[in-house]
């Protein structure tokens, strides 16, 4: 550090610096000691003039996400409007007089969650915990009733074990070719850089060919779940599904929509299934509620499907296609979908019955915009939707027998 | 060559000599980077002049600019080096012609500078006399993760390691800048290496400047009901807002076409320049084109 940091002045500066990190990082942004240090080196290279300058350097080094400059703007407002202290820096520091202080604002987004993580923290008693222990230890025909059972008629404790096989399902080996290389004695294609380097080994006399072949990589996976009230039975069970999914690989996208779409690929990536599941209903505000899938596809088109189905993504569609009024909407929204990715599945619970026909007019309309149509209701069928994935398009959900059927 | 601005001002005022309209706070982050030797992220929308930026600072400081396209699946081989395999050949056959040479001395001699073909990433570690080069990373998110994990030891240290050759670094670090058109979510390891800017559309007052520095054949009639005209499509529930770039396009279009001002039928025909997906053209032709026209020439004409 250098001396300057010493002065009257700027150690005060520094030691609000650190507080206004404290607050951020309260707030939500990950700021860690090095953009602590960042910032005070980025005040003393710009020096205070203004108090837009103060502001937009401290946010080039604190904000590095799009979302986080709200959080960071009413963080800014608060905190250093509350210490009054820009402008006493800026009357320290230079003889420019700071203009007026701006006039106070309605709350705007974001000012919640900033102000409460400027409040004193409350001492929350966390929930007892009910605890139950499993035997894990099942018997084949346990596991074979099981497995056929409709996760809808499954009691608390066999839902418990259900979510433990599906920890260990075996995943989907969904492998595609990039067009990166990998060295690979039995690859087909020579590798020049590795042949130089054996051939010289041996004084460049003999070149001994070394190969390579295309590196693999797992398709990105995109989970669309439907999570309002006729889903419920299914809903949880299937977001563990979509956690083993998560845990095992990288891309994997889970939304869930009842009446608004939520992204919480974020929250599944925690590695104990429970807390990531706890995470994720603390971010939806909207579980069991009413669907409505039109909504939610046209709000994943515009604002995700850019972002997420990029690389061939492979699209999961969890949901029942009860929807209330079928608007021409929904399917102009299915048909952009279907268009913008590799593969869109839609898993349907209500295919558990043996005497479904796709009837209601919501089915109806998505179905012609499916490339599969598959059931989702016990493990069997999680199972199935797995070897599908890995490729395996003996057991193929063509969704035009259903249309044809009724 | 020009120095490197020594305050925010400097610095808006070295973008303004060069044609780009900027807002405070990007010169801010701008001079930052400058300052403290940081790459500088900027993400935003396409077409909102992030690549340009780029362009202006190497032409204003009297740079060489190094470019690297990013695009899926682009490895070390055509972004940092590769060696000339056919020459190595060459030089192995030819050894062996004239009869016996050391080993050793090949070996050194086929890993030489002479073999190296050098990518972007390489020639903006290498001194340049005009100063350090500015290296433009473009469109990041394209490329996939392992490459971005490759970028964090050239942007840390700006070195890079060739197992044959050795350790190459910059004696002076390049001006790295890196955009992304956030069609996913850079890691944060890379971000926390660089300076974050979030580049939005420019309000009207600056677009209107963006357009007149740019395009000062354009009426000053016209210029303004574009500026005006495209600030409130932008309003719209659109897939994807015109950006700067195609504000320019369009006002270079109605250059072209003569113009003077706008007509519902000129604007319903060019559309085309300005929306890129046919729903948004849909939705916006005809009628719909033609009452925000008459909103945005009556709004004009009320104050004078």
């Amino acid at each position: 550090m250098s001396d300057a940091l010493t002065g009257q002045g700027e150690g005060r500066l520094a030691d609000n610096i650190a507080f206004f990190a404290r607050a951020l990082r309260a707030a939500g942004l990950p700021v860690g000691p090095g953009t602590v240090l960042d910032a005070i080196a980025a005040v003393e290279a710009a020096g205070i003039g203004m108090r837009e300058d103060f502001y937009w350097t401290l946010h080039a080094v604190f904000v590095k996400r799009h979302e986080h400059s709200i959080l960071f703007d009413q963080a800014f407002r608060i905190f250093w409007r509350r210490r009054a202290l820009i402008e006493k820096l800026i009357a320290q520091m230079s003889p420019i007089a700071p203009g007026g202080a701006k006039e106070e604002k309605k709350p705007q987004a974001g000012a919640l969650r900033v102000a409460e993580a400027l409040a004193t923290p409350r001492q929350e008693k966390p929930d007892p915990v009910e605890k139950t222990e499993f035997s894990a230890r099942l018997t084949v025909s346990d596991r074979e009733v099981l497995k056929a059972k409709d996760f809808a008629q499954m009691s608390a404790a066999e839902i418990a074990v259900a979510k433990r096989l599906i920890a260990g399902i075996s995943l989907p080996d969904d492998e595609v070719t990039t067009r990166r290389f990998l060295s690979d004695p039995r690859g087909r294609r020579i590798d020049p850089r590795r042949t130089f380097r054996r051939s010289l080994r041996g004084g460049g006399a003999v070149i001994d060919l070394a190969y390579r072949s295309p590196a693999l990589r797992h398709v990105p996976v995109v989970a669309l779940m439907d999570i309002s009230g006729s889903m419920a039975d299914y809903s949880r069970v299937f977001l563990h599904f979509l956690h083993a999914l998560a845990e095992k690989r990288r891309r994997v996208h889970s939304f869930v929509f009842a009446t608004r779409l939520t992204n919480i690929s974020r929250e599944l990536t925690s590695r104990d299934p429970d807390e990531a599941l706890a995470r994720a209903s603390k971010r939806v505000q909207d579980w069991e509620g009413g669907t409505r899938i039109a909504h939610a596809l046209h709000a994943f088109n515009r604002h995700w499907s850019r972002r997420v189905l990029g690389q061939g993504a492979i699209v999961l569609l969890f949901t029942d296609g009860l929807e209330r009024d079928v608007t021409p909407e929904l399917t102009f929204e299915m048909d952009l979908l279907k268009r913008s990715c590799r593969r869109l599945i839609w898993l349907n619970p209500l295919l558990r019955f043996d005497a479904f026909e796709a009837r209601a007019s919501g089915i109806r309309a998505m179905l012609p915009h499916v490339d599969e149509f598959r059931p989702i209701h016990n493990l069997a069928s999680m199972d199935d939707l797995c070897r599908t994935l890995s490729g395996d398009l003996s057991g193929r959900a063509d969704p035009r027998q259903w249309l044809r059927a009724s | 060559m020009a120095d490197k601005p020594g305050s925010i001002d400097d610095t808006l005022t070295l973008l303004k000599s060069t044609g780009y309209v900027a807002d405070r706070p990007l010169a801010t982050v701008l001079f930052l980077a400058l300052r403290l030797g940081r790459p500088l992220f900027l993400e935003g929308e396409a077409g909102v002049g992030k690549t340009e930026i780029a362009k202006v600072l190497s032409s204003a400081l009297g740079r060489r600019l190094i470019r690297l396209q990013c695009y899926e699946g682009l490895d070390v081989a055509s972004a940092v080096y590769e060696w000339n395999y056919a020459g190595q050949m060459m030089a192995i056959r030819l050894a062996e012609a004239t009869g016996a040479v050391e080993r050793d001395t090949l070996e050194d001699d086929l890993f030489s500078e002479r073999y190296l073909v050098k990518r972007p990433l390489l020639q903006a570690l290498e001194p340049d006399t005009a100063g350090a080069p500015v290296l433009l990373i473009d469109e990041l998110d394209r490329t996939d993760e392992a490459f971005e994990a490759f970028l964090l030891e050239v942007l840390s240290d700006f070195q890079v390691t060739i197992p044959e050759f050795g350790t190459v670094k910059a004696e002076h670090p390049p001006i790295v800048i890196i955009t992304s058109n956030r069609t996913r979510e850079i890691h944060d390891a890379l971000k926390r290496r660089c300076l974050y800017h979030w580049v939005d559309y420019p309000d009207a007052e600056r677009e209107l400047a963006i357009l007149r520095s740019r395009i000062p054949q354009a009426s000053e009639q016209l210029s303004q009901e574009i500026v005006a005209f495209v600030q409130s499509i932008r309003r719209e529930d659109l897939f994807k807002a015109p950006g700067v770039a195609e504000t320019l396009d369009w006002a270079s279009a109605l250059v072209e076409l003569d113009a003077v001002a706008l007509d519902p039928a000129l604007v319903s025909d060019t559309l085309g320049v300005l929306l890129k997906y046919q729903d948004d053209i849909q939705k916006m032709q005809g009628s719909r084109a033609k009452d925000m026209l008459d909103r945005v020439q009556g709004a004009l004409r009320a104050p004078a």
